[in-house]
């Protein structure tokens, strides 16, 4: 099986087995940091093995990474570092492996946010990529597990779903390595920005609370110039969350 | 940073806060939900007719129903249990002979050949080789065979199937539904067991399932239990039913700890650790079918080498400290000896020995040693020969061999059955209180995780001594 599907690979335009030289755990000197984020049970730890040669744990069911693992891979001579974040289904909550995810795509200002998500449960992973789209501007969705979703007759069509999220979409089965190269190359284009994402922000929000949003995120805004999420945080404080509140006055978020 | 600017964003947060109203939260993931939708709606087409979620649904209706989910689940159980125990077996005994009888008496000889001196050679060779010879021999065969299994099941998506049957139960003891999970990964290790805790939100339950994770029979537990059920509980019957008894025995030790860890989760919930259930949702995923030579191969090299190579490093200075404490005399006596007599009373309470609890204070870094540290120490203070000599620890081939030794050691039926027992409730191993220490960042809790169980274990053993010697 993985043999053929080699062969299909070596006649793709992205295939570039030169440049791509996968680093396990040596992150030291790197050029870029990524992070890989998305629902619980998607297979973000098996994307990263695939990206990074690394064997961290995989298993089916949902909470299984707690920690965050990182691992690296080299690609066109520039240095990846490569996060795995534990599963989250947003980024609204508070347990204890949430808040490791949540946090460092705040505080971590990744380069790219590498968005994994199940391909056969859609809309359920999009409350997670909407919100993860509220903050940061470079994000990829890998659309994984896009196997399953063709077992179950389920089809995606991935050009409009880039089109609506404003970021490049990528389907992959991570498992057998599908996709993986496709999805090297646009983080690559991503981090060296070739692509350039529109990302789409949530736009059902009633007409009073997005003039509130508004409003504060103006005044966040003129306050700190250098922020670059300030919509997220005006979210985020019309909701009274006293860790970023805690963040504004470390300076943690701003810097 | 000046608080001047902050002050003032804050308060214009809280004043258009008051403006927008209390349903600010359920709107924000409403309009969330709304885009969700819209954007799939352009993007999906689904042939549901044809959808094989329906497969999955049938086989959850089976596996997670309320007649067949229990049944089902000791079945697995069992089964991974027997292929352990069989499997293990020659491999086992193929690994003894070789460390043991062959690689040993050559590093013997060339330690006397090259001139070491009879301590130096001893330490090493019958001291810390013997500790890490035995605990490669006894585990790398059943973790070899459990840890892939277990990771088969795992990949297969079985695990949250479990956690879903239990959850009810869980419920009612005032614990989390995902101890189900946490509580599956301590079979394999406790100090995973106790990492993998994280999942749980509540600080409350988090904490119940990390003191009740123990209650789990680890990896380094199941070779002793599977051990003294062959020899023991497997002779009480005819021949033909002796895999089964024994079999039936181990099930029931681990089925015995699942029933321990409910009560305490029920007790801590219902006196220092009271609360609400938290409520949470447990995506039951699909099932996959595991790429399998993969998951061998990985859960080799990634689980079971590590877990050996921890039992090693721990095993080593075990080794050690057991050949001093034999060697080394105070008057006519070796140390051993005379922590072994003023034991003795203690553990005849509890239906044990000197010997036994001695080698539990031994192999606090590692339960694997456990047994051969009782065999050595009863060799050395009954003075039956066979043994290897003062403070070298050895594992005789044949099962009956180490029964004979254990016979003449003073042990009856009850002996067994509270080592069982014990080996179940007992202080946890040092890397899990190290883990418990570090997740919990109390030592409060850790002394309390550490404790609860050895009291239980203690209570355990005693009442069934005086039980059995009142009606046996």
């Amino acid at each position: 099986m993985k043999k053929s599907s080699t062969s299909a690979c070596e006649t793709c335009s992205q295939f570039n087995p030169d440049g791509l030289k996968k680093l396990g755990i040596k992150t030291t000197g790197f050029d870029f940091v990524l992070a890989l984020a998305g629902n619980p049970n998607t297979g973000k730890s098996t994307v990263f093995n695939a990206l990074t040669g690394l064997r961290q744990h995989t298993g089916n069911w949902p909470g299984k990474t707690v920690t965050r693992a990182e691992g690296a891979f080299e690609y066109n001579q520039q240095k990846f570092k490569l996060i795995d974040l534990p599963g989250t289904y947003s980024l609204l909550s508070t347990s204890e492996d949430e808040e490791v995810a949540r946090n460092f795509i705040l505080f971590g200002k990744p380069s790219v946010t590498v968005i994994v998500v199940d391909a056969s449960r859609l809309e359920r992973n999009l409350n997670l990529v909407l919100q993860i789209l509220e903050i940061t501007n470079k994000a990829v969705l890998c659309l994984n597990l896009i196997d399953e979703a063709a077992r179950n007759n389920i089809q995606i069509n991935t050009r409009i779903l880039a089109k609506d999220l404003g970021i490049p979409v990528v389907a992959t089965n991570a498992r057998i390595q599908e996709g993986i190269p496709e999805l090297i190359q646009t983080i690559s284009d991503l981090a060296n920005d070739k692509i350039t994402c529109k990302p789409r922000r949530i736009n059902n929000i009633p007409d009073d609370i997005e003039k509130a949003v508004q409003k504060l995120s103006k005044a966040l805004e003129k306050e700190y110039p250098t922020i670059t999420n300030s919509r997220w945080i005006a979210l985020r404080l019309l909701e009274g969350d006293t860790q970023i509140i805690e963040s504004l006055e470390s300076g943690e978020i701003v810097a | 940073m000046s608080n001047k600017k902050l002050d003032s964003i804050i308060a214009l947060a809280k004043d258009l806060r008051w403006k927008i109203g209390d349903d600010y939260h359920d709107s924000l993931i409403e309009s969330i939900y709304a885009d969700a939708a819209e954007i799939v709606k352009d993007t999906i087409t689904k042939d549901k007719e044809k959808s094989k979620f329906r497969l999955d649904a049938k086989i959850d209706k089976i596996v997670t129903s309320k007649i067949w989910g229990f049944p089902i689940m000791l079945l697995v159980l069992g089964v991974v249990l027997w292929l352990t125990i069989i499997g293990a077996n020659y491999p086992s005994s193929l690994l003894a002979e070789l460390l043991l009888n062959t690689v040993h008496p050559i590093l013997k000889n060339f330690g006397t050949s090259i001139g070491f001196p009879w301590w130096l050679n001893g330490f090493l060779f019958d001291g810390v080789y013997l500790a890490i010879a035995w605990v490669i021999a006894v585990m790398l065969p059943p973790m070899a065979i459990f840890f892939p299994l277990f990771t088969l099941l795992e990949d297969f998506g079985y695990l949250p199937r479990v956690a879903f049957n239990m959850d009810t139960l869980f419920k009612k003891s005032g614990a989390h539904g995902k101890q189900a999970l946490t509580m599956s990964m301590g079979f394999g290790c406790n100090a995973a067991g106790v990492v993998a805790t994280r999942i749980i939100d509540s600080p409350r339950e988090r904490l119940i399932a990390i003191i009740t994770n123990n209650f789990s029979l680890c990896n380094g537990r199941w070779p002793t239990q599977i051990l003294l059920a062959t020899i023991f509980i497997g002779a009480v019957v005819p021949d033909s039913y002796s895999s089964l008894a024994s079999l039936s025995a181990v099930i029931g030790i681990a089925v015995l700890g699942i029933f321990f860890m409910f009560f305490f989760s029920w007790a801590l919930s219902s006196t220092v650790l009271k609360g609400e259930v938290s409520t949470f949702h447990l995506e039951l995923p699909p099932y996959r079918p595991p790429v399998f030579w993969k998951t061998i191969y990985t859960s080799l090299i990634d689980r079971t080498l590590i877990v050996l190579w921890r039992a090693i490093v721990f095993a080593a200075p075990a080794g050690a400290v057991i050949w001093l404490i034999s060697n080394s005399y105070i008057g006519n006596e070796s140390i051993a000896g005379w922590t072994v007599h003023s034991l003795d009373g203690f553990g005849f309470l509890l239906g044990l020995n000197g010997i036994i609890l001695l080698a539990y204070i031994v192999a606090i870094p590692a339960n694997e040693i456990v047994i051969p540290t009782i065999l050595m120490l009863t060799v050395m203070l009954t003075g039956i020969s066979g043994g290897a000599g003062a403070g070298v620890m050895f594992e005789l081939d044949s099962v009956t061999g180490t029964a004979d030794i254990l016979r003449a050691g003073g042990w009856t039926l009850l002996t067994a059955v509270n080592v069982m027992l014990f080996s179940l409730l007992h202080n946890p191993c040092s890397t899990t209180i190290y883990t418990i220490y570090k997740e919990t960042n109390s030592v409060k809790w850790t002394i309390v995780a550490s404790i609860l169980p050895l009291l239980a274990g203690f209570i355990v053993t005693f009442l069934v001594a005086q039980v059995w010697r009142i009606f046996v």
